[in-house]
């Protein structure tokens, strides 16, 4: 479709702004350039580093198989971006065109995309977290810093809450045999992810990895000595734990307070935007310059009812940083939608944790193959008579075929054989879901309703 | 030199372990390890194990991104 005239001058000399300088700024900055657009480019980001990979910080990073700034993103190609590094966008004028930042400018742009992503919700107590030994981790300097302490060889590292981050905590520092205790609300660890069947298989890894395990269990505060080092922690269950590291492994908070009063259709669970990643104003108007991308967009998603899904992973922020940017230089009947299977990884205790769809709306699942016994299976999730997700534990091979079936809705109970089929999975059984308000760690998937404006906040943790 | 691996592709068929075993290790049956920024020494094996995965889940630096990172990392972000 040939373009009119105000694209064009958008393609040619327009400006711009990404806010947000992270793997999804980055691939949309990248795929602008390669979609030929040729004006000015702004990248804004809190951070003093250039855009930089996280998931390595919990893995390899903690391990000290590799140092913190090994972690610089590749680059597709040369962006020519100016670069606005170490500066927090503060606010956001809808009317004007322009994102205030922290230094006191502030830009003006055509196009906005924000991909300001979450950071590490941090532990309530302000106090108890100012502690010495309280970490978390999130950032390349929060990764540096608990390294660092972990090759002091502290007497036992506490983590509170075992969601994947926390449960790869953990098992970094078994590696390192250092002693870990591991606090988790729930049930099991990953249950609000993965639900207690599998939670259990994951409790079971933790246990005979030398986990001092502890669920079902809050931590209700943290104690310091005099010098304001981390003494102990005392738990619900009137049990106290000697530590002194305690990592704070509570899920994330989306980064969208920098948007209150803009008007734009931003809250606690993210930015509202519609399947072509144009945000949502508070009235449910979608603007026509202002888009979303990464863990901090919510998207409707017509695999999961047209819901908004909200989705910490990262191919999530690379697939929908691409539709972003095509979109924002491209007139509307040649958007492209975003419509990506949910996908994630984890590797903890020597076993590669896989999923594809969207595992907490199961109801039921069924081990399809292998055994959950062997720490070797696929476990297909269903929800009301179809296939809605499948996780794999050493068995990433046949998640292909099981995002398929997702995608083409396929009827659950699967009724077709499977290699490798075991007694054991002949028939689903309860998926086992902790009911989605109660505070957890929570998933790194997460259906958010259908409206747009949503400013419900879904956290509530308990005080000391 | 700066890589990452698309873990989400990776299927552990481990082939770049054979051809850069100082950047890529797998870590129990499956799941691979990797330094995202090796030695430039390294070029040559990772480009090789980049160009042997088979569900192609390495992304290499672009040269032309590489040769602009003297620029970069002289630049004041303050621009």
């Amino acid at each position: 479709m040939p373009l009119d005239g105000s694209l064009q001058r958008l393609r040619r000399e327009g400006h711009i702004v990404v806010v947000g300088a992270s793997l999804a700024g980055l691939r949309a900055a990248e795929t602008l350039r390669e979609e030929g657009f040729s004006g000015t480019l702004t990248m804004i980001g809190d951070e003093p580093q250039e855009p930089y990979d996280r998931p390595p910080l919990s893995k390899q990073v903690l391990l000290g198989k590799v140092p913190a700034d090994h972690t610089a993103l590749p680059r597709r190609r040369a962006i020519d971006a100016q670069w606005r590094l170490g500066t927090a966008a503060t606010g956001l004028d809808l009317h004007a065109k322009r994102v205030h930042l922290s230094d006191g400018s502030s830009v003006e742009y055509d196009r906005l995309l924000i991909t300001t992503g979450v950071r590490a919700r941090p532990w309530p107590n302000e106090l108890e977290a100012d502690l010495d030994g309280v970490f978390v981790l999130r950032t390349v300097d929060d990764a540096t810093r608990l390294h660092h302490r972990l090759k002091a060889g502290p007497r036992r590292v506490l983590v509170i809450g075992a969601g994947f981050t926390g449960s790869e905590i953990a098992s970094a520092c078994r590696e390192q045999q250092l002693p870990v205790t591991v606090a988790e609300r729930g049930a099991a660890p990953l249950v609000g992810a993965l639900g207690a069947v599998v939670g259990e298989v994951a409790a079971e890894l933790q246990r005979e990895h030398g986990v001092d395990l502890r669920c079902g269990v809050q931590v209700t505060g943290l104690e310091g000595d005099q010098a304001g080092r981390l003494r102990c922690a005392h738990l619900s269950d009137g049990s106290t734990v000697e530590a002194d590291i305690a990592v704070v492994s509570l899920g994330a908070t989306r980064n969208t307070e920098w948007l209150a009063g803009s008007g734009l259709g931003a809250g606690p669970r993210g930015i509202a935007c519609d399947a072509g990643c144009r945000a949502f104003d508070v009235r449910g108007i979608v603007t026509d310059d202002v888009f979303v991308a990464g863990d901090v967009a919510r998207s409707p998603h017509p695999l999961f009812g047209y819901q908004f899904l909200s989705l910490e992973h990262w191919g999530n922020a690379v697939a929908q940083a691409e539709v972003a940017a095509h979109n924002m230089i491209n007139s509307s009947a040649d958007r492209r939608p975003h419509v990506w299977t949910p996908s994630f990884w984890s590797a903890q205790f020597g076993v590669n944790i896989k999923s594809v769809g969207v595992p907490p709306m199961g109801e039921e699942i069924i081990v399809t193959q292998g055994s959950l016994s062997d720490r070797r299976f696929t476990a297909v999730y269903g929800y009301r008579g179809r296939v809605i997700a499948a996780v794999t534990f050493d068995q990433a091979k046949w998640l292909d075929f099981y995002q398929r079936q997702i995608e083409q809705a396929a009827p659950f109970p699967p009724p077709y054989p499977s290699v490798d089929r075991r007694p054991d999975g002949m028939r689903p059984v309860p998926a086992g879901f902790p009911d989605p308000s109660l505070p957890s760690h929570g998933p790194t998937v997460t259906l958010s309703g259908h409206s747009p404006a949503d400013r419900r906040v879904s956290f509530t943790p308990m005080r000391a | 030199m700066r890589l990452v691996v698309d873990l989400n592709r990776c299927q552990g068929y481990a082939q770049c372990a054979f051809l850069a075993p100082d950047v890529f290790t797998m870590h129990g049956d499956e799941a691979l390890m990797y330094d995202p920024g090796p030695d430039d020494a390294q070029r040559e094996h990772v480009l090789r194990a980049a160009e042997a995965c088979p569900v192609k889940a390495i992304t290499v630096e672009a040269a032309d991104a590489a040769a602009s990172a003297q620029a970069r990392a002289g630049a004041s972000y303050a621009a």
